[in-house]
């Protein structure tokens, strides 16, 4: 079925749908009590449950089901039981050579995910998010360390049995930028609700995308092809660009697209072909009857429900761009870090200036924590940093440009932004009559200048301006130091 | 050599009282093993030191004053399909050969826990697939009570090891009349505990939603102690049924004391006027029953029209779930690997070379029953069918307090008498495959025999979590009939 036109001078559109795997912070594995960590040494959390020993049983992760209903709740799904099934093919880091999944019955079916686009909040619907177990992990020994030239594979199980929230979109993106948003909107709710580390490079959240063209216009969708092995949103952004290129480039040229799996490669930019539908296995899903289905205490959804208030980045941006006139690129960039957001708004609501701290967010408070590698819960702070600064700057202690300053030493040390203001003595100098001492400290010291000025050349006020400052350590008023200047000339 | 005691009953109140050592019973036991298991090939395993040391550290505890237990010092035979850690474990099958599991199975350590000797691992079919353990990958297994007979299956070696007294009681698996059929066929008691009710964690799946452990004795009262000793809640198995364990031993003094008067008694038309029912074991049924009827049981006739197609959806159920259950042993990491050149290659040659004929055309079966096209038409079916077997059953038990029939519709058949021919074997089972289906508790005992002395059985059936009227019927009866002593080869 191809709904597509080789018809060269047809606009094509995308149409893509991703499949977005998220490992869950939970203590302990999907099916059994070991340890769920990353980077622990090879094999060492393992039981006869999570490497499939002959007659080991699994039992269902409480704390997996809550963190799944968590998210469920946040994207407004219609939550179910959780009922499993197995999904059967042979693979050599898969213990069992099935899957526990779920297949006919998510534990959540529908909701949707807002994004920004271009300015504005854009819908995407998901289609469910379901949990299942993860596999082991291959590491595979040869000069490249892929399959093709290895000489031997060795086997880490720790992942196996790990718990997995598989997050199916509808195919409502259309562009790798909107794939981009909603990835990161993804990231920050299950970030913010602590469902998920969402490490992409430790492999704590994965995407895999469902990528088709079509003329613009078009109802029908075109053939569509998977494309995996996307470790960044960078590279998911690259691999969408270049496969959507690629369709259209086929079609245009009067080809066919094949239903396929395509392996996205970083080093050349491109996606090769891995399978196509026909070799694709037959999961043979049934019910998994070493497991009850469980049916959730209603109350227990809504008290999860309850914690989970609007945590979308995306309409929280849109809400205090709206409230406080802000920029919204400007408060996108702030409420997608953990912790940013919130911290901002507890400070205007005691008394800071919303734009000045939505500015030291997004910039001093940005810049640190990109420097230091660390999050907003990480750093030791006192109640009021925000306001106190705005205070300062507002009875004219500081100047916005020593607010700065202190933001900055404030955010290393760990202080308050008074007690650095009078340890650095960075008071910015009100008192008139010190003022004026040094003014006429700096006329006495520069007559040149002063007969420059007398001479009519106005510029070289700045000079002397500058030298007041120096002098200050630019503690002085600018606007305090030109007035006295000119009352003096 | 002759038993002084031969009830596990009467053994552990020796035991626990101090009469007799539990070091001098095992002694017994190992005794008439080594004298007759070369002609029975009861055992894949015995496990004569670790006995010792178990009966030792048990008149230990005795000595010291301690009660080890309901079953202190009774010589037990534990099916190879259950992990005990320590011995290997085999399932029957070569492709386990040489797995010693590292955990043992909730059932057989409660069972030690209770004071229970573990004498060895016994013989069965492979994987619990066959009725005349002639399945077995390492060696025949023959009828103590006809040598050229078969025992049943597939705990063939179960029963045999009671009926020839190598052990005072065992246990087995039950999946589509496992435990019952053989009982029968060597002249024990063989029980189906409640689906649920035996946790079946260290049990090596065969067909997850049917397979049952449970007791193989030569008493009901024995049969009662070893249920009562392993059952209850287990938090390793999800299936488990939660909550407290009733007492079961006073359902069998109820029946020994207070008899089978005013029972409803039901005879199930489809399993007692089946085709194919050799004339002897029908007239050992119906004299039984009528002695039963004599000594006051109410005689009731049902009709349980959906059992004619309880086998059939048997065949394509335990088949599908096994198909999955056993793609685990694939050569990656226990049990045998034959080479490869790649991994699939690998997988293929070591089931290829590890699996027998039967377990190949269960998976077979399975993985097509499954399959994307046929899984409504073949798996779909048989799962409505058994949800007709269940309310069915459930309508029976409101006309009855239990069912009868005979447990297997011949006497003992001659080794290699079946083999040719797997759907003779599989009507082996018809008559106790509807309680698998139905998840409800049944048990087997010894009714008769024939001419030759091949024992019939008889077959009573409870309503599902049922086990102490099940126990109080079969101990009424028993005490009516006699019980049948072990053999003395």
């Amino acid at each position: 079925m191809s709904a597509v036109a080789s018809d060269p001078c047809v606009d094509y559109e995308a149409v893509i749908g991703l499949e977005v795997h998220a490992e869950l912070k939970t203590k302990t594995k999907m099916f059994c009590g070991c340890r769920n960590e990353f980077g622990a040494k090879p094999n060492t959390n393992v039981c006869p449950v999570c490497l499939g020993l002959p007659g080991a049983l699994p039992v269902t992760n409480r704390k997996a089901i809550e963190l799944a209903v968590r998210f469920g709740a946040a994207v407004d799904a219609k939550i179910g039981r959780a009922v499993f099934h197995r999904k059967n093919y042979f693979y050599p880091d898969m213990p069992k050579d099935f899957q526990i999944t779920q297949y006919d019955e998510p534990i959540n079916a529908g909701g949707k995910v807002e994004i920004l686009d271009a300015g504005a909040l854009h819908t995407i619907h998901l289609t469910r998010a379901h949990l299942e177990e993860d596999t082991g992990k291959s590491q595979h020994q040869g000069v490249s360390g892929r399959i093709h030239d290895a000489t031997s594979t060795l086997i880490d199980y720790n992942r196996a049995g790990v718990p997995l929230l598989e997050i199916v979109s509808e195919p409502d993106i259309r562009t790798p930028d909107q794939a981009k948003q909603y990835v990161n909107e993804l990231r920050a709710v299950l970030g913010f609700l602590d469902i998920s580390d969402v490490k992409m490079e430790e492999g704590s959240m994965r995407v895999d995308a469902n990528v088709s063209v079509r003329p613009v216009g078009a109802e029908a969708f075109g053939v569509k092809v998977e494309v995996k092995n996307m470790n960044s949103v960078r590279s998911l952004v690259r691999a969408l660009t270049y496969e959507i290129e690629r369709q259209t480039v086929v079609y245009r040229e009067g080809g066919r697209i094949v239903q396929e799996t395509r392996h996205w490669e970083e080093e050349d930019g491109r996606t090769h072909s891995m399978r196509s539908k026909e070799e694709a296995a037959d999961y043979r899903y049934f019910p998994e009857p070493d497991l009850v289905p469980i049916t959730l205490d209603q109350a227990w959804i809504e008290a999860i429900s309850a914690e989970v208030p609007g945590v979308f980045p995306s309409r929280r941006a849109v809400q205090l761009a709206e409230q406080y006139g802000f920029d919204l690129d400007r408060v996108a960039s702030v409420v997608y870090t953990p912790g940013l957001c919130d911290w901002v708004e507890a400070e205007i609501a005691i008394g800071a200036d919303p734009l000045r701290s939505l500015n030291w967010a997004s910039q001093e408070v940005m810049a640190h924590l990109n420097e230091t590698g660390g999050e907003v819960a990480g750093l030791a702070l006192s109640k009021g940093v925000f306001a106190d600064l705005s205070s300062l700057i507002d009875d004219g202690t500081l100047s916005k440009k020593l607010a700065r300053e202190v933001l900055t030493e404030v955010l290393v040390s760990g202080k308050s932004p008074r007690t650095v203001v009078s340890e650095k003595g960075l008071a910015q100098i009100s008192d008139e009559s010190e003022l004026e001492r040094i003014v006429a400290e700096v006329i006495g010291a520069n007559p040149e200048t002063i007969e420059k000025i007398r001479a009519g050349n106005k510029k070289v006020v700045g000079f002397l301006v500058g030298q007041v400052m120096k002098a200050t350590k630019g503690a002085a008023n600018p606007e305090a130091v030109h007035r006295l200047i000119d009352s003096r000339l | 050599m002759t038993a002084v005691i031969t009830t596990a009953a009467g053994i552990a109140r020796g035991v626990r009282s101090g009469e007799y050592p539990a070091a001098r019973v095992l002694e017994e036991y190992l005794a008439r093993i080594a004298a007759h298991e070369d002609r029975i090939g009861a055992f894949l395993l015995v496990a004569q030191e670790r006995a010792r040391a178990a009966a030792e550290a048990i008149d230990a505890r005795v000595a010291a004053g301690e009660d080890p237990g309901l079953l202190a010092g009774v010589p037990l035979a534990v099916k190879d399909a259950l992990c005990l850690a320590g011995l290997p474990t085999t399932a029957g099958s070569k492709i386990l050969q040489g797995w010693h599991p590292p955990y043992t199975a909730t059932a057989v350590a409660r069972l030690e826990e209770a004071g229970a000797v573990v004498v060895g691992k016994t013989n069965l079919d492979e994987f619990a697939m066959g009725s005349s353990n002639e399945n077995s990958a390492y060696k025949v297994c023959r009828n103590p009570r006809g040598l050229d007979r078969v025992p049943g299956g597939s705990s063939g070696g179960s029963a045999a090891a009671v009926a020839a007294g190598f052990a005072s009681v065992a246990i087995g698996s039950d999946t589509g009349g496992s435990i019952r059929q053989p009982a029968s066929l060597c002249g024990v008691v063989g029980m189906k505990p409640t689906y649920g009710r035996v946790s079946r964690y260290g049990l090596i799946a065969f067909a997850s939603s049917l397979d049952q452990i449970g007791p193989l004795a030569g008493t009901v009262e024995d049969a009662a102690l070893v249920y009562q000793s392993m059952a209850g809640a287990d938090p390793m198995d999800a299936t488990s049924i939660p909550g407290d364990l009733p007492d079961v031993l006073s359902g069998v003094k109820e029946g020994r004391e207070a008899g089978i008067a005013g029972m409803r008694v039901a005879l199930v038309t489809e399993l007692c006027e089946m085709e194919g029912t050799d004339p002897t074991v029908a007239r050992v049924f119906e004299e039984t029953v009528k002695k039963l009827e004599k000594s006051g049981a109410v005689l009731v006739e049902v009709s349980v029209p959906s059992l004619v197609h309880a086998l059939s959806a048997y065949y394509l159920i335990a088949p599908a779930e096994c198909s999955s259950n056993l793609a685990r042993f694939d050569g990656v990491r226990f049990g045998l690997r034959e080479a490869g050149d790649d991994v699939e290659a690998m997988n293929r040659a070591t089931r290829e070379a590890g699996f027998g004929p039967e377990v190949k055309r269960r998976i077979m079966l399975g993985t097509y029953a499954l399959s994307s096209g046929y899984i409504d038409a073949y798996y779909g079916k048989a799962q409505r069918i058994r949800t007709l077997v269940i309310r069915d059953l459930e309508a029976a038990f409101t006309q009855a307090d239990v069912l009868l029939s005979p447990t297997s519709p011949t006497v003992a058949f001659p080794l290699g008498a079946r083999t040719d021919d797997p759907m003779s074997m599989y009507i082996s089972d018809i008559c106790t495959i509807p309680a698998n289906l139905a998840g409800i508790p049944a048990l087997s005992l010894p009714c008769g025999t024939d001419d030759a002395g091949l024992p019939v059985g008889l077959q009573v059936m409870a309503p599902v979590l049922s086990e102490s009227l099940l126990f109080r019927v079969a101990c009424a009866a028993e005490t009516l009939i006699g019980a049948l002593p072990p053999v003395l080869l």
